[in-house]
């Protein structure tokens, strides 16, 4: 962490694929620029021989009997797609 | 006579609707009735489909005549916060994003309560994505406090809250990730429950972040409260999280003989930023538990005042991956602006999102990136351990933690326009979520100027059942519960 945190929101905004109007790049550095500063604090907290807590309460080896069953039908499956073609999900072209 | 029926309890209309004095048509009807005199001042309601309620109620109406009735809930309208699935429904997390998504399928808790034969009722609004302290940040509108329409009913399921707060259905059920149950249905005067993480299968809730977010009742008592979490509770194999553990009888258990249970006062939920008014209803709360035998200790929570950061980063973190989905592909708003798949991924979430859902996912993706990810997530993640250390040490003194539920009653709409100011609203709230403990609201007074006050009560883990019976031996003993609006 730098003393003065502060988002770099062009980077940011592309990793999260998120287009962005200059307006809300200004309203989020500053606001966001609040939010880092009061979390400035945990810094404060000796961390040292703690252990990441990443649900409250962790359940292992979760298994389930491998029976076939079924899924969605296509057509609900399909349902709320925005474009669809020949019972496929229709998308820009991405190759060249 | 309508609006009577509108205001009694599960546990009354039950007896009502057994006893032949009600059927629940006539029941839905008045709840139809009802909403619509109430809902286009309080706008708790995204969308509600009066032919498919009323053909739910005349369903359990001949399973009744047919000496086929499913207990208690059989027959009660219940409202769904709009981010739980309900088959052919639509389900918006009141976002542009899924505004004309319809559920292909039901969340676990939507087939239980269909399979106890509740009437499911209204599509309840929220702040966008379940993001948010005040159901202001929803696409359609903000939903308003029916104790005064110039204030906001808290949030996230502030439509949860409001609905049932003015009448407009029986129960609802909402999701509470940082106190988006607990916070609403202490400013608008009712019992709301956030149980212990994985009580409540989670499959089928639009996830914001999973490792925090539960679903959980709002209901007009605790009785009512404890109905309805036995029916929702119990292990799910659709959610790995779900925890396995017994189930009792919570309406029993919580109608107990009250015990000299004890309560712990955690200093740190009393200090700079609590109204006064608060202050002094929750002061009495306690003074009424000391009354009836309970010991009151003062107990610390050391890490308290760092719960609020730690939620930030891990609640964004996780959102930020969550809401990775929304990408315009496969469900959901595309954008026709786009002219590559890069472009149409940016601009569909430009599009879609509203900017509190964007303020998080930036702020949950550079808490993530290269380079933060150590001095952010997982630094928070080893605070959460502390956060959580300091409750599991308090139980070893008492049995549940009294705190006020919201630093403040319901402020006025536009009053926190700072999103900063608005995370301050669930400083009382986030500890339960960060450790997964359950915790309820109760209603415990009101302000001079005739707003709700809410009593936070923090139990043990998997331990619903104490929770349930302490916040019932408190409100049995008083009647704010039988207060409600005027609506004008």
């Amino acid at each position: 962490m730098s003393s003065v945190p502060h988002i770099d929101i062009d980077h940011v905004a592309k990793l999260a694929r998120l287009a962005l109007t200059p307006a809300e790049k200004e309203d989020f550095s500053r606001q966001l620029g609040d939010v880092l500063r009061h979390i400035e604090q945990l810094r404060r907290v000796d961390v040292g021989a703690v252990e990441p807590t990443a649900h409250a309460f962790p359940v292992h080896n979760v298994w389930a009997a491998d029976e076939p069953q079924d899924g969605l039908p296509v057509a609900a499956a399909l349902r709320n797609a925005p474009a669809q073609r020949q019972n496929m999900v229709a998308v820009p072209k991405v190759v060249e | 006579m309508a609006d009577a029926v509108c205001f009694q309890t599960i546990a009354v209309l039950a007896d009502r609707l057994k006893a032949g004095e009600l059927s629940a048509v006539e029941l839905m009807q008045a709840v139809i009735a009802r909403t619509r005199a109430v809902d286009p001042m309080v706008k708790a309601f995204n969308t509600c489909d009066e032919a498919d309620a009323l053909a739910q109620a005349r369903a359990s109406d001949a399973r009744r005549a047919a000496g086929q009735a499913r207990g208690l809930l059989d027959g009660i309208p219940v409202g769904l916060k709009d981010v739980i699935a309900v088959r052919d429904q639509p389900l918006t997390a009141s976002s542009r994003m899924l505004a004309d998504f319809i559920s292909p399928y039901d969340a676990t808790v939507t087939q239980r309560l269909k399979a106890a034969g509740a009437v499911l009722w209204g599509r309840l609004n929220l702040d966008e994505f379940a993001m948010g302290s005040s159901t202001e940040n929803s696409a359609f509108g903000p939903t308003r406090n029916p104790w005064d329409l110039t204030r906001v009913p808290g949030g996230s399921s502030g439509g949860s809250a409001a609905a049932l707060a003015a009448g407009a259905v029986t129960a609802t059920l909402g999701s509470d990730t940082g106190g988006s149950i607990r916070q609403p249905a202490a400013l608008c005067g009712v019992v709301g429950l956030k149980p212990s993480y994985g009580l409540v299968s989670r499959y089928g809730l639009v996830a914001y972040a999973s490792s925090l977010d539960q679903i959980g009742p709002f209901a007009r008592t605790v009785e009512d409260a404890a109905i309805l979490l036995g029916a929702i509770a119990g292990h799910d194999p659709l959610d790995s999280t779900s925890f396995r553990t017994d189930i009792p009888d919570y309406r029993a258990v919580a109608g107990a003989a009250p015990r000299p249970w004890r309560i712990g006062i955690p200093k740190e939920y009393f200090g700079e930023g609590l109204d006064s008014e608060v202050a002094e209803a929750v002061q009495r709360a306690i003074a009424f538990y000391q009354s009836v035998g309970c010991e009151i200790h003062e107990v610390s929570l050391p890490h308290t005042s760092y719960c609020l950061d730690t939620y930030y980063i891990i609640a964004t973190a996780e959102a930020s991956s969550n809401l990775a989905r929304y990408d315009g592909i496969r469900y959901g708003h595309r954008s026709r602006q786009a002219d590559d798949i890069v472009g149409l991924y940016e601009k569909s979430r430009a599009e879609g999102f509203g900017a509190e859902v964007k303020r998080r996912i930036i702020l949950g993706t550079y808490v993530l990136s290269s380079g933060y990810y150590d001095a952010y997530y997982l630094r928070a993640q080893k605070v959460r351990t502390l956060i959580r250390q300091d409750f599991l040490q308090a139980y070893g003194q008492v049995d549940a933690l009294l705190t006020p539920t919201s630093p403040v009653p319901a402020f006025k709409l536009g009053e926190k326009s700072d999103p900063l100011a608005m995370y301050l609203c669930d400083i009382y709230t986030i500890g339960a979520n960060l450790a997964g403990l359950p915790a309820i609201s109760v209603p415990c007074g009101f302000t001079r100027a005739g707003l709700p006050v809410g009593l936070q009560l923090i139990g043990r883990p998997f331990q619903e059942a104490d929770l349930l019976a302490i916040a019932r031996s408190y409100e049995q003993a008083h009647d704010w519960h039988r207060r409600y609006p005027t609506i004008r």
